[in-house]
């Protein structure tokens, strides 16, 4: 598909950061207010696909390779299926373990550095497993809305 | 019976989508007729969790009261995953038949034997 | 790490090595091919191996549990227990699937390294294999609905994704698209029923609704919808239309652990009547004269009648089809609907016992039990040892089409004997297993019905009659001129053709050690529930 006029793509640039810190702050909080890895996941994954639009399938297909975004969505699950193997290792032997959470050793660093600060550190591995689930997300959602537009776009061409 | 009007919304949702899947014949139709069907199910799953006069259980020091059970909005969440991954995956099923047979119709692809 | 911790946590193990193995497979592919395969197999052994260990430890230790996150699983115990964490329990039952489905995946992973040479897009399907033995295992083993229903359709996707695999074929494409559909429905059907189970009791975990249920009428809307919805995926009748289309178009590999999962879903079947409705199928519902009718009758008897008519359409439409991989479809189509006809006949058969008041299964209703469970293993093994064959011939004479098949057995020397192997196994014959658990259907439907097991034999004469007009059409007559050049298939694919092979010959060699050390703890712990509750709840019943 060819992008859109220049009004758009102006507004679209200067509106892209605000809405992308808005998407990882729903990833980041997510043990606290509502929200977690794939609402904050599919928030960003449209804001990158307003992207698409105002740009045009080609033009961001020539940008951004198809196969950096399948590397990341293999790290993200990697990253979350590890968190769920280290409980087995550490904490009380268990398999999906929240070994972060509790009063000594590793724990007593993590934790105590932000006690009062609206207590953002207390969920021990809740947050990091948001953080991977949420990086699979962004992209497998922008991935599948980039090959979509383009194989469209192909057949048009054709 | 103003309480009971979400649950006949669920019912009516689930026989609109049934009547979509088994009765239309555009491909399309069929996946927008699922897509009801999947959203039926998710208000009956939220509707379960409320209880008379409660608010969000989301708050960490609760102004009091009684808070709405937190269990079905969890069950919700991932179904609706699971929704977006089905429809994502039908729909690309879709590009590929129509590319094949030029056409959406369900009564004309498909069908006779193999080489 | 010694041999008691790993069997402590193998519950666990066996779901997240395959997934581990499957978001590792895109990296590992950017070395090499070779070492992709490898890495595959590999990883499907330790899967199998594990599912011994466990095995050995259940079939003679008892019934074990895991709960993830470490805890206990319920608040309380006795009638006040409060289910609050998620678990894995395996019983006799579990396990005799787990190691259905360990040599399904081991077979069909070793087959697809010579099948599937010279597609392009390997990566993404070995990706979607290891996926889809990973969704199975979590199906099999899990102890709580909602996470059945989350590895239901981590099932159903990926194995849709897999059967429209040859997207350049319009017809593989259409037959995933019919999947998919009448999967989800299916899937939504069950979440509907798990909705009206957790609005009444406020629990998710099989063992402690076990415990709560009272059967009130929104229960029974619960039953009919869960046996509905399961029933759905494993193709009885008249649900059955993607069977031929997903068997037939998919790629052979693919095809034998489809069969794995249609067994799970039949799995999901028997463990929410017998276990979650368990202590309740006496119920008395109405009186007719001085017979009482309770629900175990009405429901053995519905389940009988559908079973029957998919045994009778399985067969009939078997025996026209000129596809080769279609007709073997409808022939696993014929063989659940036995599976089904000796399950109807255990639950008729389900009354009080008036010296303890516990359910028990009498008269011939055991053997029937046994039967069918037995012949589970035995179906998955034939029609996946014949699915194999197909895809053997398809690799090497480049046909499916009967009409034009001819002589292939002066070139294909051992995949005429494998053939040979796998048909006198569906059609029950000895020295095979399928005569043995066939013999214990027969016996045990016709103390109930004459009728039933004179359909039942003749079905099976039919299904031998159109295996060997399908022998002589394809492997023996004249040599054609076009088959000049055919050769042996690779060493891989005899491989896995000879191990289930020589599992079949076995089994029905020595029927009697099969069925006293691994189907009769399967039989018993479907027939008894409480053992399963009182170990998540812990006495006091």
């Amino acid at each position: 598909m060819s992008g859109m006029s220049k009004i758009v793509k102006t507004i679209t640039s200067i509106a892209f950061p605000f809405t992308m810190i808005y998407g990882l702050y729903i990833i980041a909080h997510g043990h606290l207010t509502p929200g977690g890895g794939f609402q904050g996941g599919a928030v960003v994954a449209s804001r990158c696909a307003m992207i698409l639009f105002a740009y045009g399938s080609v033009w961001t297909m020539g940008k951004i390779k198809e196969k950096h975004l399948s590397g990341l969505e293999s790290l993200g699950a990697i990253g979350f299926i590890c968190l769920a193997f280290f409980g087995l290792i550490f904490g009380l032997q268990y398999f999906f373990n929240n070994f972060l959470v509790g009063e000594k050793g590793l724990n007593l660093i993590f934790n105590q550095l932000a006690i009062g600060a609206s207590n953002i550190n207390t969920a021990g591995v809740l947050p990091l497993m948001n953080f991977a689930v949420g990086l699979k997300v962004i992209a497998g959602l922008f991935g599948i809305v980039l090959v979509m537009a383009y194989a469209t776009s192909l057949k048009e061409g054709k | 019976m103003i309480f009971n009007i979400p649950f006949i919304a669920v019912a009516a949702l689930v026989l609109i989508g049934l009547y979509a899947v088994v009765f239309k014949r555009n491909l399309i139709k069929i996946v927008i007729g699922i897509t009801l069907i999947e959203s039926g199910v998710n208000l009956f799953l939220i509707t379960l969790a409320y209880r008379k006069d409660s608010t969000a259980p989301i708050y960490t020091a609760s102004p009091g009261g009684i808070m709405s059970m937190p269990v079905p909005h969890a069950l919700t969440l991932t179904s609706i995953v699971i929704g977006v991954a089905v429809l994502a995956l039908m729909l690309s099923l879709v590009v590929y038949i129509y590319r094949h047979y030029k056409t959406l119709d369900v009564r004309k692809i498909g069908g006779g034997e193999e080489e | 790490m010694n041999l008691e911790t790993i069997i402590t946590h193998s519950p666990a193990l066996i779901v997240a090595v395959p997934l581990l193995g499957a978001f590792l497979t895109p990296l590992v592919a950017k070395i090499n091919d070779k070492v992709r395969n490898i890495f595959v197999i590999l990883t499907v052994g330790l899967t199998a191996f594990l599912v011994y260990l466990l095995a050995s430890d259940v079939l003679a230790n008892g019934i074990r549990t895991y709960v993830f996150g470490g805890g206990s699983p319920v608040i309380g115990s006795g009638e006040s227990a409060f289910a609050i964490r998620i678990l894995f329990e395996v019983d006799g039952m579990n396990i005799f699937m787990a190691i259905i489905a360990s040599i399904l995946a081991l077979a069909g992973v070793i087959y697809s390294w010579a099948f599937m040479k010279g597609n392009t897009g390997l990566d993404k399907y070995y990706t979607l294999i290891l996926l889809m033995i990973a969704g199975m295992f979590g199906m099999i083993l899990t102890g709580d609905m909602f996470n059945f229903f989350v590895f239901l359709e981590i099932t159903s996707i990926s194995a849709c994704a897999l059967i429209a695999f040859w997207t350049n074929k319009g017809r593989a494409v259409d037959a995933g698209f019919k999947y998919i559909v009448i999967s989800s429905i299916g899937a939504l059907f069950v979440l509907f029923a798990i909705g009206i189970l957790y609005g009444q009791y406020n629990a998710l975990n099989m063992a402690v609704l076990a415990n709560s249920m009272q059967y009130t009428f929104l229960d029974k809307i619960a039953l009919v919808l869960l046996i509905a919805g399961l029933a759905m995926k494993a193709g009885i009748v008249p649900m059955h239309m993607w069977l031929p289309d997903a068997y037939g178009r998919a790629p052979s590999p693919v095809t034998l652990i489809l069969v794995g999962t249609t067994q799970a879903s039949l799995y999901g079947v028997l463990r929410m009547s017998f276990t979650v409705y368990g202590g309740h199928l006496t119920t008395p519902l109405k009186q007719v004269g001085d017979i009482t009718i309770d629900l175990s009758l009405l429901l053995g008897i519905v389940i009988v009648a559908l079973a029957i008519v998919t045994i009778l359409i399985g067969v009939l439409m078997a025996l026209k089809q000129t596809n080769f991989k279609r007709m073997i479809a409808f022939a696993a189509v014929g063989e659940i609907g036995y599976i089904f006809l000796a399950i109807g006949t255990a639950i008729t058969t389900i009354t009080n016992d008036p010296n303890t008041g516990a359910t028990i299964l009498t008269g011939s209703g055991e053997m029937a039990l046994k039967g069918g469970i037995f012949h589970i293993i035995n179906d998955a093994l034939d029609v996946g040892l014949l699915f194999l064959v197909a895809g053997a011939i398809y690799y090497a004479a480049k046909e499916t089409s009967l009409d034009k098949m001819g002589g292939l057995a002066r070139n294909l020397k051992y995949t005429t004997v494998f053939f040979l192997i796998g048909l006198l196994a569906v059609s029950g014959m000895p020295p095979m297993n399928g005569f043995a658990s066939k013999l214990m259907i027969y016996q045990s439907t016709y103390q109930i019905n004459p009728i039933l097991a004179i359909v039942a034999i003749l079905c099976s004469i039919l299904l031998l009659a159109a295996f060997v007009k399908v022998f002589h059409a394809a492997f023996l007559g004249p040599k054609l001129p076009k088959f000049t050049g055919v050769k042996e298939v690779p060493k891989s694919m005899l491989i896995a053709m000879g191990i289930i092979a020589c599992i079949i010959i076995f089994f029905g060699l020595f029927p009697d050690f099969v069925v006293n050390n691994i189907v009769q703890p399967a039989a018993n712990a479907l027939a008894d529930n409480s053992i399963y509750i009182t170990q998540v709840i812990g006495g006091g019943l």
